[in-house]
């Protein structure tokens, strides 16, 4: 009976193990996000690194989302013949702002810079770096997990905006030429029930989202294990643990900001 | 009498049920060159992780210049730290820095030049482990294995520290330039008058780099003497490891863990 429960009270340990150490990191992350010296070219190579080289890819992610919005909206609607443009419009522009759009920028940017930072770190750990920038008077939280927090918490709510507009654009492009609808009533419907709460809400959810992408993308690099085992599994820890933290996240805080 | 700069005292550290250092002692004088000995996974790199506060050892104490290092507030620590110049195992060079940022990242916080002021320091340090101007702008990963330990000697070299701490400076290395790089420690360490602890289990290293050496066996100091001393020692663990022996104690020990 004691064996049985060992497995389970094993299991139960680890995790909160896991969840102290990592509760621990994003308080010295965010102690010495707040301190100075910043190191500017730092966060400058990696606003580049995650606002620029991943706009295609949350460009095209949000495009092609409003487009099979556009179209699955149109079908869904004509079974109860709803008011085809307005709503298909409407539909459109409340998903992607309000949903898909930070949630698809999250994601991918969790697949593309999480596992890279994840990489990066936990390739410095296994090569001795990290211990030698504490040998060269540098505090590694300092150097170089905050500066990836700022950016990552900086950059996705610029992401998600163009996204936005990429998104609604994609549908545009689908209500239009495919589905034949009247430009001017079309953006009429987009612009008629968005509000701007709907607009900053996604941008905070993506601010949320950019945050947990370099902190877990960092965390698991930082613990790396040792050896190219190690950083692979940190590198895929990095990338499932942030879509699981962003997609929870999207739910407290849809349900505070949506459910009354 | 000589001063001690370093001073180590039954310093413990496990990693889970594996007891690596049972209770070190030891004391490094001032201006001396001590290399510690021992085989593979006998501790030799955590020891010096733990003077340096890298690890947290589980008890005993390390004082440098008579500061306690273990459990030290983070404020002592780096300043401790700065007293420290190190070379890395593997270089530890970072990988997103040109050699004359790798070479002048430490430097550049505590003296105020611009870039070209840099570049001509980094240039003169690299001068002294006989790098040329052309390797300035290369990245690490541009470099082979010898050039990146002799960049990473420049940069723990380039502000004059006190103390030098080298990790297996030649592991890796072909024996024309290992030759090379302990020279370039030994005068190093000779110009600068450090005091400096080498991690090494090469032989032909040791003989040129210490003057002091101590061998580190089952988690404890076996032994400690001069370099002149070591190949007369009668305790047959040192024996075998100073003479390369295939057969004798320490090939038992290896077997039985």
């Amino acid at each position: 009976m004691v064996q049985v429960l060992q497995i389970p009270g094993r299991a139960a340990l680890g995790m909160l193990s896991e969840i102290g150490r990592l509760s621990l990191f994003v308080g010295q992350a965010l102690f010495w996000l707040v301190r100075t010296p910043w190191y500017g070219r730092q966060i400058l190579r990696q606003i580049i690194d995650i606002g620029y080289y991943s706009l295609p890819v949350v460009g095209l992610t949000t495009m092609f989302s409003g487009m099979v919005i556009a179209l699955q909206s149109y079908t869904g609607t004509e079974r109860f013949s709803a008011e085809g443009e307005t709503s298909v419009a409407t539909v459109v522009v409340l998903i992607i702002t309000r949903e898909l759009g930070p949630v698809l920028a999250g994601l991918m940017v969790a697949g593309r810079i999480g596992a890279a930072m994840a990489a990066e770190i936990g390739t410095m750990r296994v090569t001795d770096q990290i211990d030698a920038l504490d040998t060269l008077s540098t505090r590694p939280m300092q150097y170089l997990i905050a500066p990836r927090v700022i950016a990552g918490t900086i950059c996705l709510p610029f992401l998600v905006l163009v996204g936005d507009i990429i998104g609604v654009f994609g549908g545009y492009v689908i209500a239009i030429y495919q589905l034949g609808f009247s430009p001017s009533v079309y953006l009429a419907g987009t612009l008629e029930f968005l509000e701007p709460f709907d607009v900053i809400i996604g941008l905070v959810k993506a601010a949320v989202f950019g945050f947990i992408v370099a902190i877990m993308g960092c965390y698991f690099g930082y613990h790396s294990g040792r050896g190219a085992e190690g950083v692979g599994r940190a590198t895929t820890n990095a990338v499932v643990y942030s879509a699981i933290m962003i997609l929870i996240s999207d739910f407290i805080i849809t349900g505070f900001a949506f459910v009354r | 009498m000589t001063e001690t700069q370093i001073q180590i005292r039954d310093l413990k550290k496990s990693f889970g049920s594996k007891h690596v250092l049972k209770g070190i002692s030891l004391d490094v004088p001032k201006g001396q060159s001590v290399a510690i000995i021992g085989a593979s996974g006998t501790g030799k790199s955590v020891l010096l992780k733990c003077i340096l506060g890298l690890i947290q050892p589980d008890s005993g104490s390390a004082t440098v210049d008579g500061i306690e290092t273990v459990g030290a507030s983070r404020h002592t620590r780096e300043e401790v730290l700065r007293k420290f110049g190190m070379l890395f195992q593997g270089g530890a060079l970072f990988d997103s820095l040109p050699v004359w940022e790798n070479v002048m990242f430490r430097y550049r916080q505590n003296i105020k030049l611009d870039k070209a002021g840099l570049r001509a320091e980094a240039k003169a340090t690299l001068a002294e482990v006989l790098l040329e101007e052309r390797v300035l702008d290369l990245y690490p990963a541009e470099l082979s294995g010898g050039m990146q330990k002799r960049v990473g000697l420049a940069r723990a070299i380039a502000d004059k520290p006190g103390i030098l701490f080298f990790d297996e400076p030649t592991s890796g290395l072909d024996p024309i330039t290992s030759g090379v790089i302990n020279r370039l420690i030994r005068n190093a360490v000779d110009r600068l008058g450090a005091t400096a602890m080498t991690i090494s289990h090469d032989m032909n290293s040791v003989r040129q780099i210490a003057d002091q050496v101590a061998m580190i066996h089952d988690g404890h100091i076996i032994w400690q003497g001069s370099v002149k001393d070591m190949d007369q020692v009668d305790h047959p663990v040192v024996h075998q490891f100073v003479h390369g022996l295939p057969t004798g104690p320490l090939t038992k020990y290896a077997e039985s863990i």
